[in-house]
């Protein structure tokens, strides 16, 4: 905690701290996308046959599509041969031994890759660049029957369960990044919760992103059984570079019948600097899949990074009575463009949706909200609420608001509520005058004001997200 | 602790203080009166520091120091404290979470430690207690659907919290019925010591029943026109403003 406390101060000094680079000797292939490229992608890690066929595939469509432009943002179509697909930290020549480098920059970045003798905290699945370095806690877990490894490792180990999952949530046939993150992903985290399980502590991803000139491409796949309980939370951070840097993810999840999946995020990626130079596209698709009857599913996620966020957590709401939640705190300064938002699709009878999602636009920034509430004709007695909420911190920054409502029968109830406010000087004179400073009056506002979101987030997390947002403002007064 | 020597302030280019001249010192109340429109709350926002108004001329000194060369909020951290004539409604945000800001934030300043949250919340108990404020009010958002009443009281609790120096009560009595007139000024009396003084800005007499003026001011066209006694608030109230102006 303290070290953590350390970084968060240090933090708060300055602008975005964790921009360091790490001096990790590390394997790459050349820039470039191409079949080659995917094959050797496979090979490198040791990829079964139909995994093969499955990246060629859509690779193949994806050299059919085009980089899609619908999102309210504004960005230098990406050359996709100028980029490196893999980059790993090279491997110690024993299997246990974890490079003391690889370790200090996860200190640095207050992630523990050492386990406690207790069951408790957080297990950590530490991802760099394009494959995991640590995964803790996964054989105690594995006594529960939980699985919890990197994307690599499950490939080798429960090749059937991946398979089976693997796609099934977001196809490649999705969507331009989605074929793209088919073709080229190189780790991410793997988990499965067996019937009647309630993981015991929460389960966690860092990503971060180290070498330069490379993309990060991460798959996560989370099954969650009949009767059983996740929370998963998931991190990331990355170097400051003048140059923009691409992480294209796939999130699937899969719920059975009366399971429950909590997925949080907290996204700071290198945002760029006060001119907009540099930064990470974020360019994500999330997607659950509520298959059960009352299986319920609820994204929250923190969006502080990034330079453009392209990003959807969705639910398909296809079992009867399945329950969808999508909590969202999205702040963009400077230069930084968020197109973000959530799809709720009631497929199951008396589904029930929840949208609480909340904008803030400092700077020079453009934030946009992008919804769709769909319900299928067949599902009778849905409902859903969403609330857009959209705070605006500067005159030159901007706040949108997408939503699609489609309902296809007359007994469901959909509710839209969206407000745009904006903090104002006797606010922020009332709290001077009380001896707050402006930069602190702004913290204490936005916080008040993201608050409904803050208190979906795991405890730990929440403090965490909360002194983040704080430092991201640093400075966005005016 | 406080003079003002000749202050001259406007508002988007609009002169409304036109030489003020003013000594309190410690242990007094002051009254400052006068019609509507003669800049008695453009006084009070001017030695607060509220951006909307620029001071042309004239010095201000506070405990020895240049208050006009202070940011608002390090002239709240010397002890100057406003009670708003319009409490602000700051949603979102707790009672607790804002004192607790404004508390620590003066802690800071004067190089102590911030205060825990058990300490902290019994000092909020304590000070809430003077002004008689429901126990709730910890959660509550900051001003958030509170009654006209309710929102004064809150500013004599944050005043009892912050333990000013010198506080200026913006027509503290517009708005509240003759029981929270008399729960708000019971408030204001019982935080009255010897070393901090008051500055009561009213258009009636009535709050001057409770909380009684060493000093009475007239204020008029942007002037202090006449200085006297507890007396002359009565007079106003007989003879209305209108002898004031010729």
């Amino acid at each position: 905690m303290d070290d953590t406390d350390n970084i968060i101060n240090k933090a708060a000094s300055g602008e975005y701290k964790y921009g360091f680079v790490s001096d990790i000797a590390t394997d790459v292939i050349p820039k470039g996308l191409d079949e080659d490229v995917v094959r050797t992608i496979s090979r490198l890690k040791g990829e079964p046959e139909w995994l093969l066929e499955m990246r060629l595939k859509a690779y193949r469509h994806w050299t059919t599509l085009k980089q899609p432009a619908w999102a309210h943002i504004t960005m230098p179509e990406i050359d996709f041969q100028d980029i490196r697909y893999f980059a790993a930290p090279k491997p110690k020549k024993t299997a246990t031994e974890i490079d003391p480098e690889l370790k200090r920059t996860f200190d640095k970045l207050g992630i523990p890759l050492v386990e406690q003798q207790q069951l408790s905290g957080m297990a950590v699945d530490a991802v760099m660049d394009s494959v995991s370095v640590r995964t803790t806690y996964r054989e105690r877990l594995a006594e529960r029957g939980i699985i919890f490894c990197s994307m690599s490792d499950a490939v080798r180990d429960c090749p059937d369960l991946v398979q089976r999952y693997l796609g099934r949530v977001v196809p490649y046939t999705d969507n331009f990044y989605a074929a793209l993150n088919t073709a080229v992903f190189s780790d991410g985290s793997f988990v499965y919760i067996p019937k009647g399980v309630r993981c015991p502590i929460e389960l966690s991803t860092y990503f971060r992103i180290n070498a330069a000139e490379t993309g990060q491409f991460e798959r996560t796949l989370i099954v969650a059984d009949d009767d059983s309980y996740v929370s998963y939370l998931e991190g990331c951070t990355a170097p400051m570079r003048d140059e923009n840097q691409l992480h294209a993810a796939i999130v699937e999840i899969v719920v059975e019948d009366r399971a429950e999946v909590k997925y949080s995020t907290v996204q700071n990626w290198y945002p760029g600097d006060e001119h907009g130079r540099g930064g990470i596209y974020n360019l994500v698709t999330k997607r659950a899949l509520c298959r059960g009857d009352h299986s319920k599913v609820s994204w929250t996620q923190v969006e502080t990074g990034s330079a453009v966020t392209w990003k959807y957590p969705s639910c398909v709401l296809s079992g009867d009575d399945s329950v969808g939640e999508f909590y969202s705190v999205a702040l963009t300064r400077h230069y930084q463009q968020a197109d973000t938002g959530t799809k709720m699709i009631h497929l199951g009878k008396r589904t029930r949706s929840t949208v609480v999602s909340k904008g803030i636009s400092a700077g020079h920034s453009q934030n946009s909200y992008r919804g769709m509430v769909k319900v299928a004709k067949g599902a009778v007695g849905c409902r859903n609420y969403t609330q857009c909420d959209s705070l605006l911190l500067s005159d030159t920054s901007g706040a949108h608001t997408f939503p699609v409502i489609d309902v296809g029968n007359d007994s469901s109830v959909v509710e839209h509520e969206a407000t745009t406010s904006k903090i104002n000087e006797e606010q922020i004179f009332y709290c001077n005058q009380r001896g707050i400073s402006t930069e602190d009056a702004i913290g204490l506002i936005v916080n008040g004001y993201a608050k409904e979101v803050m208190s979906k987030l795991p405890m730990e997390f929440a403090v965490e997200a909360q002194k983040l947002l704080q430092i991201s403002l640093e400075g966005s007064v005016g | 602790m406080l003079e003002i020597k000749d202050l001259y302030a406007s508002i988007e280019g609009k002169e409304i203080l036109r030489g003020i001249d003013l000594t309190v010192r410690d242990g007094e109340v002051h009254a400052i009166m006068g019609p509507n429109g003669s800049g008695k709350s453009t006084l009070s926002a001017v030695l607060t520091g509220n951006p909307a108004y620029t001071v042309t001329a004239g010095t201000v000194t506070f405990n020895g120091k240049d208050l006009l060369a202070l940011s608002p909020e390090d002239r709240a951290h010397e002890g100057l404290f406003l009670s708003f004539q319009y409490p602000v409604e700051i949603p979102g945000v707790s009672m607790v979470n804002f004192m607790r800001a404004a508390v620590n934030a003066k802690r800071k300043y004067q190089g102590e430690e911030p205060l825990g949250a058990a300490e902290f919340l019994k000092l909020m108990r304590e000070k809430r207690e003077i002004v008689a404020l429901d126990g709730k009010l910890a959660n509550r958002a900051v001003n958030e659907g509170f009654s006209g009443g309710e929102k004064k009281r809150n500013e004599i609790f944050q005043m009892a919290m912050l333990e000013p120096r010198l506080s200026i009560l913006d027509e503290t009595d517009s708005g509240l019925d003759i029981d929270a007139l008399r729960i708000v000024a019971e408030g204001v009396n019982r935080l009255k010591r010897d070393d901090n003084a008051t500055i009561v800005i009213t258009h009636y007499q009535r709050l001057l029943d409770y909380i009684k003026p060493d000093v009475v001011h007239i204020l008029y066209k942007g002037r202090i026109v006449k200085t006297a006694g507890p007396e002359l608030a009565l007079e106003l109230e007989e003879r209305g403003y209108d002898w004031i102006k010729e």
